[in-house]
């Protein structure tokens, strides 16, 4: 038979201004930081993209000063439509601009263009218009008495979806009325900075949104300065934790999306090539870099190899390269420490007796890249079937009964998401309902919408984020 | 003093763990007295009358109770709405049963006159009865239909957390205590809770209202004690996954910032005690309940499922 291969596709940089270096958004300007300046490079390269300001301590004051005279000043005096109009204006530009966000968010993050253009970016305009609409209805939202913004909101967002997760943050924050201080993670910056463009666009009042960027220590100086009244943070479950501690016995609140081990379940009467895709999807969307992502396949045994055979031969066929190809399926992992942690993990999974396989592929010689990878053989008390790895690994293990099945979805400390994959109605409901997980995909995986409340049960944090459900992070009510 | 006046039969205080009265594994108590009526220099003033010895938890005996609390979770949870709302409702119908008793020892406890005591009695029979009513209510309130763009049945529903542990509030021996349970075991969570500490008399006859109110045995574990001595092994306990800090309010020696930071280890939802800054308050009790003491112990469970032919 003849093969047919795929010409690359490549998508223009062209469309790209990327300035050799960004300082801090304070106070509707861009300053000069007074940490040290530190790189940003492009994953699947390893070129350096651009220099970006690290915010101490005096930034963040600063940052904060400006939100809180920003809030005081005119934010919270504006009425709620006018609020909603200039997160209409956002979300406009947001679409106007939304191949260059794409280009710049695949070329910072390592992921595929065409999850950055048709996910990222159309996601994150929409969740900007969702949130302008409710900018003056709160009343109408049942959040209680008088729903009133804390002030000032501390938010320090991850790498995985740098643009998505800066407008699950920012959207909710100014439509309740708050203002914001915003840090990106420190290796994919640059889609925050060009947001910073798009509020001067806006013509958003000065301090209302602030991006500040830096490591660790200056998201840790921003959740524990004492000008924040609220911190969102998404993240490990491990700084999730430092988070709630260095809060406790303050009246600062917060919300806290954090890791996941996701159980994605498919039964005997599963729709086996549509719970395949879901399969792939689940895990290898992003390169598995998704705090929800199903990496943990539980099959039952009746068609577990019938499973296994048909994913594998799927797999043979995803392409894994350059980000900006318009046919690449997995793109570059974002970091070479993410890439050292996935590596180590997979070392502790052979070295615990899983059988580990990958699809033959070549992958470039320079940048960072891991092979889709899927372990068999796994049992519940494997580290790869406890601990996030955060990255393009499969576990897999089997269950005989649906109360089997559950027992073994639920019993990790995570609670973020599960699949269901079946032909059964009630099961699927019954299913749903044992299991202890904020989102419950039944019959599809990984589906997001800014109406959808999206959060996690047990250590995989609290709050939520997307709907009405979240605006009640962002809103104080009755006499508290 | 006559010869035919009768020696009454003081009862003995116990715990309530699992729907049994246990007394406290340590054999412990602790002696309890009547709030002083009156202001100490005015010559209707009374020194406090003691009331009983009572049992002294301690952490072994909360670490049996939340034991007892996560037995009992999943069939709380799993009854039906309209079931929690008619026991809940059965405690109230009990209550009334009792109400002069409960009115005299709330009297005791917190130095009210008996009309007082007897208002504040109607006001806890009366929460329950609020909350009885929100059981097939709350998730209609707070879930619903999510119009996502795209082919997709969308839908948001509140379910409980799990196991709570609760500081029932210092002063408000009764009504309090009802207002901080009530709103969790409503939803389908389980509560061990630490009673008013001086005042725990009315507590331990409410659990004798729950034990014969169809209230599953492990649902509500009342336990007296220490409360500073207790709380921090409940705060940090790894089963326990929500934690009411309201009674945190005026007990010496505890630092409720300790105990949220304990909470930390396993990410309880955590309800601060009232108040600003630092200082923790007891909130007024007869004011209309915010639904925050209901959606703190709430997590949001959204399912998709695709929509075709």
């Amino acid at each position: 038979m003849p093969t047919f291969d795929y010409a690359p596709a490549p998508e223009s940089r062209a469309i790209l201004d990327i300035k050799p270096s960004y300082g801090l958004f304070i106070n509707g300007e861009f300053v000069d930081g007074h940490g040290a300046s530190f790189k940003t490079v492009s994953p699947s390269t390893e070129e350096v993209l651009a220099e970006v300001s690290e915010a101490d301590e005096q930034d963040v004051d600063a940052a904060v000063a400006a939100a809180r005279t920003a809030y005081g000043r005119v934010w919270s005096r504006m009425s709620g439509a006018d609020r909603g109009k200039y997160l209409f204006r956002i979300a406009r530009i947001l679409q106007e601009r939304s191949r260059e966000f794409a280009v710049l968010e695949s070329l910072d993050n390592g992921k595929p263009i065409k999850e950055s253009r048709d996910i990222d970016v159309p996601l994150a305009a929409a969740h900007f218009f969702y949130h302008a609409g409710w900018a003056d209805k709160l009343d109408h939202a049942s959040l209680g008495d008088d729903p009133r913004p804390y002030g000032v909101v501390g938010q320090v967002i991850p790498w995985n979806f740098p643009l998505l997760m800066m407008a699950w943050k920012i959207a909710p924050a100014l439509a309740t009325g708050n203002t914001v201080v915003l840090k990106p993670a420190e290796t994919t910056p640059l889609t925050a900075l060009l947001f910073a463009e798009v509020c001067q666009q806006a013509e958003l009042p000065p301090g209302v949104v602030n991006i500040i960027t830096g490591a660790g220590s200056t998201g840790q100086t921003l959740v524990e300065h004492e000008g924040v009244d609220k911190v969102a943070f998404t993240g490990s479950t491990g700084v999730g934790k430092a988070i709630a501690r260095a809060i406790a016995g303050t009246r600062k609140k917060a919300t806290l999306e954090l890791g996941g081990k996701a159980a994605n379940i498919v039964f005997d009467d599963a729709p086996i090539d549509q719970a395949v895709e879901g399969i792939v999807n689940g895990i290898f969307f992003n390169q598995g870099h998704v705090c929800c992502a199903g990496s943990r396949l539980l099959v039952q045994e009746s068609v577990a190899d019938e499973v296994e055979e048909k994913l594998k031969r799927r797999l043979g066929h995803l392409r894994v390269g350059d980000p900006l190809d318009k046919n690449t399926d997995i793109g570059a992992i974002n970091s070479a420490e993410q890439l050292a942690r996935i590596t180590e993990m997979t070392e502790i999974g052979e070295a615990e007796g899983a059988q580990r396989w990958s699809p033959a592929c070549e992958l470039p010689s320079t940048g960072y890249w891991f092979a889709p990878t899927v372990f068999t053989g796994v049992s519940q008390t494997h580290r790869i079937a406890q601990e996030e790895i955060f990255g393009p690994v499969l576990s897999v293990l089997t269950f005989r009964t649906p109360g089997e099945a559950v027992a073994k979805a639920n019993n990790t400390p995570y609670g973020l998401s599960a699949g269901i994959w079946t032909e059964k109605g009630s099961r699927i409901l019954w299913m749903a309902d044992q299991l202890k997980a904020g989102v419950v995909w039944a019959n599809t995986f990984n589906k997001l919408d800014p109406t959808s409340p999206f959060g996690g049960f047990k250590e995989s944090g609290y709050g939520r984020e997307g709907g009405r459900h979240g605006l009640e992070a962002y809103v104080k009510t009755g006499a508290n | 003093m006559s010869t035919d006046t009768r020696v009454a039969v003081n009862k003995t205080y116990k715990l309530f763990i699992g729907g049994k009265f246990p007394r406290s594994e340590s054999g412990r108590s602790y002696e309890v007295y009547a709030a002083p009526r009156g202001a100490k220099t005015s010559r209707t003033f009374t020194d406090p009358a003691f009331l009983a010895n009572v049992a002294k938890g301690s952490r072994k005996d909360a670490r049996n109770a939340v034991q007892a609390a996560r037995k009992a979770q999943s069939g709380w949870a799993g009854a039906t709405a309209y079931n929690r709302g008619q026991v809940l409702y059965r405690v109230a119908e009990v209550m009334e049963g009792r109400r002069s008793q409960f009115a005299a020892e709330v009297a005791q406890a917190e130095g009210l006159s008996s009309a007082r005591a007897d208002a504040v009695v109607t006001a806890a029979i009366d929460r329950w009865v609020w909350y009885a009513g929100w059981s097939d209510k709350f998730a209609q309130v707070l879930g619903g239909l999510n119009p996502v763009a795209g082919p997709f049945f969308n839908i948001s529903a509140p379910e409980p957390t799990g196991v709570v542990a609760v500081l029932a509030p210092q002063s408000s021996s009764l009504l309090g205590l009802v207002s901080v349970v009530a709103p969790v075991i409503v939803s389908g969570n389980t509560a061990v809770v630490l009673t008013s500490q001086d005042r725990p008399i009315p507590a331990i006859t409410l659990s004798e209202a729950l034990a014969t109110s169809d209230v599953p045995g492990g649902v509500v574990n009342l336990i007296t004690a220490d409360t500073a001595e207790v709380a921090p092994w409940l705060a940090s306990h790894r089963d326990v996954n929500g934690l009411d800090l309201t009674g945190a309010a005026g007990v010496s020696g505890l630092d409720w910032g300790d105990l949220e930071a304990g909470a930390a280890d396993n990410l309880k939802r955590v309800l601060r005690p009232g108040g600003s800054g630092v200082t923790a308050v007891e909130p007024d009790f007869t004011a209309t309940p915010a639904l925050s003491r209901m959606t703190t112990f709430l997590e949001t469970k959204t399912v998709w499922h695709p929509k075709g032919t």
